[in-house]
């Protein structure tokens, strides 16, 4: 039996047939780049090799580390992005319209069936939506964008199965901490995890794609999610044309000699994870009463349009408490329409929300909102590794959007279903 | 020749590479490499030096530079028990040696912090100089091998583009 893996890969190798751990070369169907590793990194090794890229409408470019633009060294890094985009031609270009990893899906980019790689370590994301993508450096993205093609060690699956459904409040993020300190940040073996089960095909198209984007977390290549009828609609509601043989990828099995874990989603509780690793998970209760001052809704993995109406389910009609500062940084300007549109925006404001442009924001820990000294996060992001997000004594617990709310009302780390169910 | 700097597992891009210093010039981002961790190790690594470490090094971001700093201050490969992918892909790709232990039980004791080392690429070994004990490592597939060879993915590519 053939996994969705293996099909993906086989296909773009051209191969009948592809065996764990053989090394093949893939064709690529999409490169996403960003501000960061993209233009100003591949830009002086495209010019020694004397190339351009190789097909410029399968590249894909958004602006999201430097943003906003606040020193002259990050205005030449975005004006070197817009020169190099409007040189090689490239056809799908984002300028400061929010974070790769949400942008490009949410204008039709990613479907059942490709390959795609994109310079960022959260690229998994896009195995969501039943493609094969995974992150790589500048170097490697530079050999993608003058060959089209790029090397793969067959991986194994490891099949992730979450059976029976979600307790309300419960989230995908609380499925990926636990499942962090449940096999570890080394867990997924740079092999393809695959997301499956019941409470997984329950979700959104952007909560899949928190799970996808924190295989990352695991150590994982790729974190695949068979396509349904979920993911047809998403895609076909960004306009993109859907494949026609897109139920040819609802492969949800591992193979021979595959690793597979079951969990039942029904059990599992809302998860904050302790400083430094998203791996030192356990339930929210066993936080109670733990300190902090800053609550951060923001990242791809946290702030995207279902994060934010999370958030706002919580604060509707209540404040957060003094001593808390609460920023939210919407992780797409349309998220962040849609979400003003329907009156999210402004539950947030009205709780006491300040927010920071849609961009990576304080989560990349590269510009000037920065985690001060000793200053203590909860926040709704992927990864809370030493000083990431800014003053080496600076401390960053990881939670969903649900429990960052509740916790900014309470004033101390709390399991939301206290404050929204109160 | 040169000295081991040992560290432990899980040692982070954000602490190789901090995202704070990523906007700047290369001399300058590895000025910082590791100082979360090791205060000293950027200013006082030499040409030749080893980084071993534990399991899943390099985890956390695709940022290359993690390992382009470790090239730039001289250490000429990073033995570890186990590497996160990202990593090891982009350590290859700019000519940085990376190569498995074999497992902790069958390390001899003085592999450890500021011992004497020597590393042969080819053989994918380590000597302890003053043991006089060698150590094999891991040997690289040959497809991977060569890009190391080559210096690396560019000059590799230049070569194909060249023939």
């Amino acid at each position: 039996m053939i996994t969705l893996a293996q099909k993906l890969i086989s296909e773009a190798c051209g191969s009948s047939r592809v065996t764990t751990g053989e090394i093949v070369v893939c064709k690529v169907d999409l490169a996403m780049i960003h501000d960061s590793g993209g233009p100003r990194r591949v830009k002086p090794i495209l010019e020694r090799l004397g190339r351009d890229v190789w097909q410029k409408d399968r590249v894909a470019v958004v602006t999201d580390h430097y943003v906003p633009v606040e020193s002259n060294e990050t205005e030449a890094i975005q004006k070197l992005t817009r020169q190099w985009v409007h040189e090689q031609d490239i056809k799908h270009f984002y300028d400061q319209q929010g974070i790769c990893h949400v942008v490009v899906p949410e204008r039709g980019h990613i479907k059942p069936g490709m390959f795609c790689v994109g310079g960022d370590s959260h690229s998994p994301t896009g195995g969501a939506f039943g493609a094969y993508m995974f992150g790589i450096g500048a170097t490697e993205m530079a050999g993608v964008l003058v060959t089209g093609e790029i090397w793969i060690k067959v991986p194994q699956t490891i099949l992730i199965s979450w059976q029976r459904q979600l307790p309300a409040y419960v989230t995908a993020k609380d499925m990926m901490l636990a499942t962090c300190r449940e096999i570890g940040m080394g867990g997924g073996r740079y092999q393809a995890i695959q997301f499956a089960g019941e409470a997984v095909h329950d979700l959104s198209m952007q909560e899949r794609m928190t799970l996808s984007n924190m295989a990352a977390e695991l150590g994982a290549q790729a974190g695949l999610i068979a396509p349904d009828e979920v993911t047809a609609e998403f895609i076909r509601a960004t306009g993109a044309v859907l494949p026609a043989n897109w139920k040819e990828y609802a492969i949800e099995t591992a193979g021979e000699g595959d690793e597979a874990l079951y969990y039942d989603a029904s059990l599992l509780a809302p998860q904050i994870a302790a400083p430094h690793s998203p791996e030192n998970a356990d339930n929210a209760e066993a936080f109670r009463n733990t300190a902090f001052n800053l609550a951060y809704i923001g990242a791809c993995t946290g702030a995207k349009y279902v994060d934010l109406a999370a958030a706002a389910s919580v604060l509707k009609g209540r404040k957060i408490a003094s001593g808390i500062t609460l920023k939210v940084a919407p992780a797409s300007l349309k998220d962040q329409n849609r979400a003003e549109a329907e009156g999210i925006m402004q539950i947030l404001e009205d709780a006491g929300a300040e927010f920071l442009a849609n961009s990576c924001g304080i989560c990349a820990g590269y510009g000037a909102d920065r985690l001060a000294e000793n200053d203590v996060c909860l926040s709704s992001t992927a990864r809370n590794f030493k000083g990431r997000m800014g003053a080496a004594s600076s401390q960053v617990y990881l939670a969903s959007p649900y429990t960052v709310a509740a916790s900014a009302v309470a004033g101390t780390m709390i399991d939301p279903r206290e404050v929204a169910e109160g | 020749m040169g000295r081991i700097w040992q560290f432990g597992d899980s040692i982070d891009t954000d602490v190789l590479a901090p995202g704070q210093y990523m906007k700047s010039p290369l001399a300058e981002l590895a000025a910082h490499c590791l100082e979360a961790v090791r205060p000293e190790f950027a200013a006082e690594a030499k040409q030749g030096d080893i980084v071993l470490a534990g399991n899943n090094f390099g985890v956390g971001s695709s940022r290359e530079q993690a390992a382009e700093i470790l090239k730039f201050l001289g250490i000429s490969c990073v033995v570890a028990h186990s590497f996160a992918g990202i990593f090891y892909r982009n350590a290859i790709n700019l000519g940085l040696p990376v190569f498995i232990l074999p497992p902790k039980d069958s390390l001899p004791a003085g592999l450890v912090d500021g011992a004497s080392v020597s590393f042969d690429f080819d053989m994918a070994s380590i000597s302890l100089t003053a043991h006089n004990k060698h150590i094999q490592l891991e040997p690289l597939p040959s497809f991977l091998k060569d890009l190391i060879i080559d210096g690396g993915l560019v000059p590799h590519l230049e070569k194909r583009f060249a023939s």
